[in-house]
Formats: structure tokens, C-alpha cells, sequence
């Protein structure tokens, strides 16, 4: 047996390897090479079942990420291996599909590398055992789906369903990342098998990783509201609608819902919301399924229905959690095999159903239901492969749809008769919701067969003259509709050795407890039901075809109408806010820094109570000093009132002096000198500039910007005298200056400023040297690299 | 005593310092900014002379030198941007 860790990145490498094969024997088309991966995985695949009905499982593991707990670990069991069939089997039928579909004209490199992605990933997600591994497969299920379903990127509508699926399931996925860390936090381990034992179902996280964990699994499958990507994602071609779109991809959400069944099942929201949300998406995908025109809009609507009905069934069954082992755990862990039970069926006949939309799509260029109509005695074989495909999805006998749809109404009767949870009151709600979108269900699949195959024929509305379709293209769906006989013919097999030890994996407690399914169990209510449905389905497609059209148009208020006003308001609003505050006048952004200062530093240490004023230490200040700094603060003032801008620079010039005597006040004599130079050259600069500036105007802002400016200043200003004075009361540590004056003992040096400046940290000086450096080239080549005349204006590119 | 009277002189440079800064305020023509500025630099000179002594070092004297030339440069530069506009006159031969 292979590796399961190998058969993941079999299709990756494949991936790799298939545009090579693609450019060099462009003679064979490339889907051959690429039908091996899958069928080989599948026959790999096949030789686990034995052991894995005889109740054994498979833990592989290969280091990743140990230090985190990372690592690439493979889980094989009942469950993981249902879908990894589904996967490779569905796969290689996509794939032998898609060779007759797709002509040699299109870029075929990029479609099977994309689908073979897509087949590793997901491959990824059902084997994986480890969160992050599956979250990491999950996203890349996500980022493979958005490309094939944009595989036509030069239709506008593909690139819009290709967004909105990648916007919708990247969210659900973040989502379920955020669940499984808070798991991760809640259990200390990455292991789905070891958080079964540790988890604590009282702990703060549990509903809230209960809740996202849940976003990621409906967004994923389709449940309502998140469905509405996938009528979208009919944009892709028809293949990759018939593989991601109803057998695998939207499972991914109904195989997290199973896989984590045993850690949530018995929560009581849990139950409500699976169960709910499901029976929700039912009806609403069925009720949705009967208005539309175009068939593979429909099959993506019926999808969603079915993936409902897997997803209540699902909730019904996580009730056998709270009853442990005993007859009434029974009857719900039937619901769930009936779950699992159905997923299978859903895989055949919608495979089938899209295959069929293909080939009528492929043979007369329309997929239009008004449009159709006669194609029986064109297209035997498909409508013989259609008839079997909806009779199976409309719960029919002789197909295996009737087989999971009686069980699907025996569940949902079980449990309105439940007294767990409060069940009883609103039970009945249950069955009659069931019913009501089985019902619709039914007329839907009328609506495929009849209005494709029956009716009259109308060539001039076609494209082109009706024919059957190259044989190659019918053996996948021919395969498919063999399967769905042969699934109703021998039920248990299939029971006995994929669905029991599946259903051992979502209740390890109640190791594969269940009934054989049986084509005849007598007259139960579930068989009155599925009278009922056809009596009452064939009744409305009466009175509804008579109806001219069938198309009834969505009111104003559906999700996609809330999703795509979400997504313009999101940008507009976004717009507006940012064009709100950045106005591109360095005045506001000044605004906004200083505010912040004042706001944020003043508020918090007011807040603190961090402001503490000692005056005790401080020297006492003689009459000159006063004078001098007063006529500081009267050349500074005067400096914002100087009407003319030389008066600016000279009181600029009387400030800068006055500090240079303040140096020399306080002792420190390179400082001043340094001071008198630096500030002679800037106020020689300062008329260097003046003769290219402007005219100084009067700055003829309103006067509430005026005042709001003094308010700011004052307050910055305020602020900082606050704070230095707070700083000089408060001293906690001696000063470290007494190292300093060994200078001449340490460096020779009888200048401790220039002995700090050049020996001891003298790092510091070298990069202000480099500054000034840096600053001179800069300004030689502000001046000397300026555009010419002639020369185009670089710098606004 | 020679303590007392630098201090008295330190004020009174203060002091001037202080009125030729209203001249510079005032105006009311750029000449005579140019000039308080002058002597701003002029008083600072004394001042600075005046604190050496009271500070009992040596170490202010490049200041002085220093400030007297930096006063003469400056008061040559205002000069002459008043007079021409510029200071830096380009080479005549462009």
C-alpha cells in the first residue's frame, strides 16, 4: 500500500509536470497523461477498504513544523476514505470527460494543472489529521476552485463568480482557522483524533469555536446564506461544475461537519444549527431550483438543496451523542449513515446530471430550458442517462436517491418524536419542511427531464443541429448511472464495507452500530411521504408548465442583491472615509500628529497621574537670565505676527543668538560656538531662499481653523513644558557623567564634550557626519539634476 | 564688589538686548532691523565677556572671536540682500 502522504502529492507534482508534457507531444491531448494520477490513486484507494471495514485505521506521520506541532500527519479511516474514493473515482470519470469536452484549442496546461491542484488539496483535507494541514489544504481547495472556475478569464461573468466563490470561502475559511486555534488553545493539540478525548465541552471557547468552525463548513458547502456563490461558479466549465461543484469541493464543509461531530456533536447549538441550517438550505435551494431557466443554474440550486438535506441529516444524527450507547442512539446514528449514505448517492447522480447538462450544452449550444425541448429521440443515450440522474436525485424507485430519501424522512420523523432539547416543540417542523422541499425537489427533476427531452423540438432556436454525443463523452456519465442502479440493487454491500466504518469514525463510541438497508420495509410513514411527494410534484409540474414562462425574478431583496451592495458600499464608504481625512494638506496631517500627541501622551499621563513637580532642587535664577529668556518669548510671539518675512528671519536670528548666551550661561561653550555658527548659516540660507519664494500673503484661513490652530499649539505647547518640568522633579537615578569626567585619565582628553563626541561615542558622530553628508549631495543634486527645459518632467511618473 | 557690578552689566546687556529687539519688531524699515540686529551681536559680545569673568575661565574667548565675526558677516549679508536682493551674485560671464 502507498503512502497516503505519496498520494497527496502525487497530483501536485503532476501539476508540475503536465505543462512540460503539454508542450512537448502536443499530438496526444494532455487529459490522457493526466487520467492516470487519479485512477491509479483510486485503485490505491481501493485496497484499503477491507482493512478499514475490518476496523483498523492508518496514522502516518511526517515532521513539518514540529516545533510548532505541525506536521504533516495522514488519518485513514472510515470517513476519510469514503471521500478519497469519491475524490480520485469522480475525478478520473471528470477527467476522461473532460478530454472529449474541452477541444485541443484551449489552454489545457492550465486546466489540468488547476484541477490536479485542486485533486491534491482536497485530497489534503479529507486525510489530513492535523488543523493546520487541513487548513492549509483547505485554502488551497479554495485558490485551485477560484481558477478553474475563472478558466474562461476573458468572460466578465466568469471573473465575477470566481470572486465572489474566492471572497466567499477565503472568509468562511478565516473563520475556521480562528476555530481551530481557539481548539488549539482549548486542547493543546493540533490532532484532530487526540482533541476527541481533551476537549472540554464547558470551556469560555467552545461555542465560539463551535460557531466559526461552522461558518467554515456552510460557506464551503453552500448553506444558506452562503450559498450564493455557488450558482456563480456555474461560469466554469461544465467538467470542473460537475467535480468541485457537486461531488467534492462543497462536500469539504459536509466533511468537516462529520469530522468534528464527535467533538461538538453534543452541544445542544450543535444540533440546532447543522440541523437548521440545513433543512434552511433545503428548502430555499430546492424553492430556488424550480425559477430558473438555465439548466446548470439549476443543478447548482439543487446542489445546494441536497447538500441541505446531507447537512440536517448530519444534525439529526449528533442527537446519538447524548443518548450513548442503546437502542435510541440507533435511530439517530441512522441518520447520519443515511447522511453519508446520500453524499454518495449526491456524487453519482449530480456527476451524472452535469455530465448530461455538458453534452446537451456541448451538442445544440444552449443550456436554456426555453430554448430546449425534443432531444429524446436525438439524444437517447443522454436522456436515458438524464431520466435516471433526476429520478435517483427525486427520490425514485428504482434508484439509489430513493433509498437515502426514505431514510432522509425516517430520520426527520424520528425526530420529531425526540424529547431531547426541546425538540418537541417545533418538531413537527421537521418532517413538514422536508416534505414540502421534497416536493419541489421532485418538480425540479420533472423540469430536467421533461423540458430537455420532451415537448417539441425547436431547431430554429438551436445552434446547432441536435446529435448524440462522441462515445467517449457518455462513458463517464454511463459509469456514473450504472452506479446508481447498482447502489439501489445491492445497498448493503456498500453499507457494509465504506458507510459502516465511516460511521464508526463520527461516533467512536458506538462502533458502526446500524440496520441494513432494505429496498422494502413495509408501509412506514417515510413511504406514505414519498407517495405524497410524487402525487403532489406531479401536480404542480402540471399546473406550472402551462405557464408561459417558468422564470419567476428574483424580488429586490435576495442575498446576492445584499452582497453585491455590501461590496460597492464597502468600497464607496472606504473611499469616502479615506478621502475624509486625507486631504492632502500637510496642515491636517500636521492636525492629526500633534492632536495625537496631545490626546494620547498628555491624556494617558494625566490619566496615570504621572505629572509630579518638585521645585525644591532647582537653581535660583538671577535677573539677567529672566531678561534674556523674556526676550525670547517676545521675539517668538512677535515671530507668528512678523507680517513681512525678513522680520521672520531676524527674529528668528535674535532667538537662535539668545540660545547661543543661554549655552554660554549654563557653561557650555562648544555648544554655543557650534550654536553661533549653525545659526548664522541658516539665516544666511533663509535669504538664500527668499529671493525664489513667493509673495508672503496673509493666510486667509476661517477663523475657526485660525483659533483651532491656537488651540492646538497651546496645548502641544502646554504639554511639553508640563512634562520636561515633571521630568527635571523627578530624578530616580544618578547621572552617569562622573564616568565621564576621567576623560583625560581614559582618552587623554581635557574636553569632555569632544571627548564623548570623538572617543566615547563617537559612533554617534560618524553617522551625523554621514548625515551632513548625505545631506550635501542631496542638496547638490536638488539643484544640479533638475529637469531642463526640454526635458520631459520625470519625476511625476 | 566686581561680582556685583559684572551682574549689573550683564542686566543692563540684558536690557539692551531686549530694546533692540522692539527695534527690530517695530521696524519700521528693514535698515533699522539690520542694525538692532548688529548690535544684538555687539551687546552678546559684551555679555559673553562679562559671564567669562564671572565664570572665572577661559573657555569663551573663541566664542568671542567667533561672534565678532559671524556679526560682521551677517550684518554684511543683510546688507547686502537690502541693497541687491541676493547675496550670492552668480558669475557674470553666463
Amino acid at each position: 500500500m502507498i503512502s497516503i502522504q505519496l498520494a497527496i502529492m502525487i497530483p501536485f507534482i503532476a501539476a508540475l509536470v503536465i505543462p512540460l508534457l503539454y508542450k512537448k507531444i502536443p499530438r496526444i491531448h494532455v487529459g490522457w497523461f493526466v487520467l492516470i494520477i487519479p485512477t491509479v490513486l483510486f485503485i490505491a484507494l481501493t485496497r484499503f477498504i477491507p482493512s478499514i471495514a475490518g476496523g483498523n485505521t492508518y496514522i502516518n506521520t511526517v515532521q513539518w513544523i514540529p516545533s510548532y506541532e505541525i506536521n504533516f500527519t495522514t488519518y485513514v479511516d472510515g470517513l476519510s476514505i469514503i471521500f478519497g474514493l469519491l475524490i480520485t473515482g469522480i475525478g478520473s470519470l471528470v477527467i476522461l470527460y473532460s478530454i472529449y469536452y474541452l477541444s485541443a484549442k484551449e489552454s489545457l496546461h492550465h486546466f489540468y494543472s488547476y484541477l490536479l491542484l485542486f485533486m491534491g488539496s482536497m485530497l489534503g483535507v479529507v486525510f489530513s489529521d492535523n488543523l493546520m494541514v487541513l487548513y492549509v489544504f483547505w485554502e488551497l481547495t479554495s485558490i485551485s476552485s477560484f481558477l478553474l472556475i475563472a478558466f474562461w478569464y476573458h468572460r466578465k461573468k466568469s471573473r465575477y463568480g470566481a470572486q465572489k466563490a474566492l471572497l466567499i470561502t477565503f472568509g468562511g475559511g478565516i473563520a475556521m482557522l480562528t476555530s481551530f486555534i481557539m481548539i488549539y488553545l482549548m486542547t493543546a493539540t493540533m490532532s484532530v483524533r487526540e482533541i476527541l478525548s481533551t476537549i472540554d465541552p464547558n470551556h469560555a471557547l467552545f461555542i465560539p469555536a463551535l460557531v466559526l468552525l461552522l461558518i467554515g463548513a456552510f460557506t464551503k458547502s453552500a448553506q444558506y446564506p452562503f450559498h450564493i456563490w455557488l450558482p456563480d461558479a456555474m461560469e466554469a466549465p461544465t467538467p470542473v461544475s460537475a467535480y468541485l461543484h457537486s461531488a467534492t469541493m462543497v462536500k469539504a464543509g459536509i466533511y468537516l461537519v462529520a469530522r468534528f461531530t464527535p467533538v461538538f456533536g453534543s452541544s445542544e447549538i450543535w444540533f440546532w444549527l447543522v440541523s437548521c441550517i440545513g433543512l434552511v438550505t433545503l428548502f430555499w435551494g430546492s424553492f430556488n431550483a424550480i425559477r430558473q431557466i438555465d439548466l446548470k443554474a439549476l443543478l447548482a440550486y439543487s446542489t445546494i438543496s441536497q447538500l441541505g438535506l446531507i447537512m440536517s441529516l448530519f444534525g439529526i444524527g449528533s442527537i446519538a451523542h447524548q443518548l450513548g450507547a442503546g437502542e435510541n442512539a440507533i435511530l439517530y446514528t441512522q441518520a447520519s449513515f443515511a447522511a453519508l449514505f446520500h453524499l454518495v448517492n449526491h456524487s453519482t447522480f449530480k456527476g451524472a446530471l452535469f455530465m448530461v447538462v455538458g453534452i446537451v450544452d456541448h451538442g445544440v449550444g444552449t443550456r436554456d430550458i426555453r430554448r430546449l425541448g425534443g432531444l429524446m429521440s436525438f439524444m437517447p443515450i443522454s436522456f436515458t442517462i438524464a431520466l435516471i440522474g433526476s429520478f435517483s436525485m427525486a427520490g425514485l424507485p428504482p434508484f439509489n436517491g430513493f433509498l437515502s430519501k426514505e431514510m432522509f424522512f425516517e430520520a426527520v420523523v424520528n425526530v420529531s418524536q425526540s424529547n431531547l432539547f426541546t425538540i418537541h416543540t417545533f418538531g413537527l417542523l421537521f418532517p413538514i419542511i422536508a416534505w414540502i422541499a421534497s416536493v419541489l425537489t421532485f418538480v425540479y427533476c420533472m423540469i430536467i427531464v421533461f423540458k430537455t427531452f420532451f415537448g417539441s423540438y425547436q431547431p430554429e432556436k438551436l445552434e446547432h443541429e441536435a446529435h448524440e454525443a462522441k462515445i467517449g463523452m457518455l462513458i463517464p456519465p454511463i459509469i456514473l448511472a450504472v452506479l446508481i442502479i447498482g447502489i439501489f440493487l445491492f445497498p448493503n454491500q456498500l453499507g457494509d464495507y465504506l458507510l459502516r466504518p465511516g460511521l464508526a469514525s463520527i461516533f467512536p463510541s458506538l462502533k458502526g452500530m446500524h440496520e441494513p438497508i432494505s429496498i422494502w420495509h413495509g408501509f412506514t410513514p417515510a413511504l406514505w411521504m414519498t407517495i405524497g411527494v410524487v402525487v403532489v410534484g406531479i401536480l404542480i409540474f402540471r399546473i406550472q408548465s402551462r405557464r408561459k414562462s417558468l422564470y419567476i425574478p428574483p424580488g429586490k431583496w435576495t442575498f446576492d442583491q445584499l452582497y453585491n451592495s455590501a461590496l460597492e458600499q464597502i468600497e464607496l464608504r472606504g473611499f469616502k472615509i479615506t478621502s475624509l481625512y486625507m486631504t492632502g494638506s500637510l496642515r491636517d496631517y500636521l492636525v492629526y500628529i500633534f492632536l495625537f500627541f496631545g490626546i494620547a501622551v498628555g491624556g494617558i499621563f494625566l490619566l496615570t497621574d504621572a505629572f509630579h513637580f518638585d521645585f525644591s532642587s532647582n537653581a535660583p535664577i538671577s535677573l539677567y537670565e529672566s531678561l534674556i529668556v523674556l526676550t525670547m518669548m517676545v521675539a517668538g510671539i512677535a515671530l507668528i505676527f512678523a507680517k513681512s518675512r525678513i522680520t521672520a528671519i531676524l527674529l528668528n536670528g535674535v532667538l537662535g543668538y539668545s540660545i547661543a548666551l543661554l549655552f554660554v550661561l549654563f557653561r557650555a561653550p562648544d555648544l554655543a560656538l557650534t550654536q553661533l555658527v549653525v545659526e548664522t548659516v541658516t539665516t544666511a540660507l533663509f535669504l538664500l531662499c527668499f529671493y525664489f519664494l513667493p509673495k508672503r500673503e496673509k493666510e486667509n484661513s476661517p477663523q475657526k481653523t485660525k483659533r483651532f490652530n491656537v488651540l492646538v499649539s497651546i496645548l502641544v505647547g502646554v504639554i511639553f513644558v508640563v512634562v520636561a518640568l515633571s521630568v527635571q522633579s523627578g530624578k530616580l537615578f544618578e547621572s552617569i557623567s562622573a564616568y565621564f569626567e576621567n576623560a583625560y585619565e581614559l582618552s587623554g582628553a581635557l574636553n569632555i564634550v569632544n571627548a564623548i563626541l570623538g572617543d566615547f561615542r563617537a559612533f554617534d558622530t560618524m553617522l551625523e557626519v554621514i548625515v551632513l553628508f548625505i545631506g550635501g549631495i542631496g542638496v547638490y543634486t536638488l539643484i544640479k539634476l533638475r529637469a531642463k527645459k526640454e526635458d520631459e518632467n520625470v519625476e511625476n511618473q | 564688589m566686581i561680582v556685583i557690578m559684572l551682574k549689573i552689566s550683564l542686566t543692563l546687556f540684558a536690557l539692551a538686548i531686549f530694546i533692540s529687539l522692539y527695534r527690530i519688531i517695530r521696524g519700521p524699515s528693514i535698515p533699522d532691523r539690520v542694525i538692532a540686529m548688529d548690535m544684538i551681536g555687539v551687546n552678546l559680545i559684551s555679555a559673553i565677556a562679562a559671564i567669562s569673568i564671572l565664570l572665572n575661565t577661559k573657555a569663551y574667548l573663541e566664542v568671542i572671536l567667533i561672534l565678532g565675526i559671524l556679526a560682521f558677516i551677517s550684518t554684511i549679508a543683510l546688507s547686502k540682500f537690502i541693497e541687491r536682493g541676493v547675496i550670492i551674485e552668480r558669475k557674470r560671464d553666463r
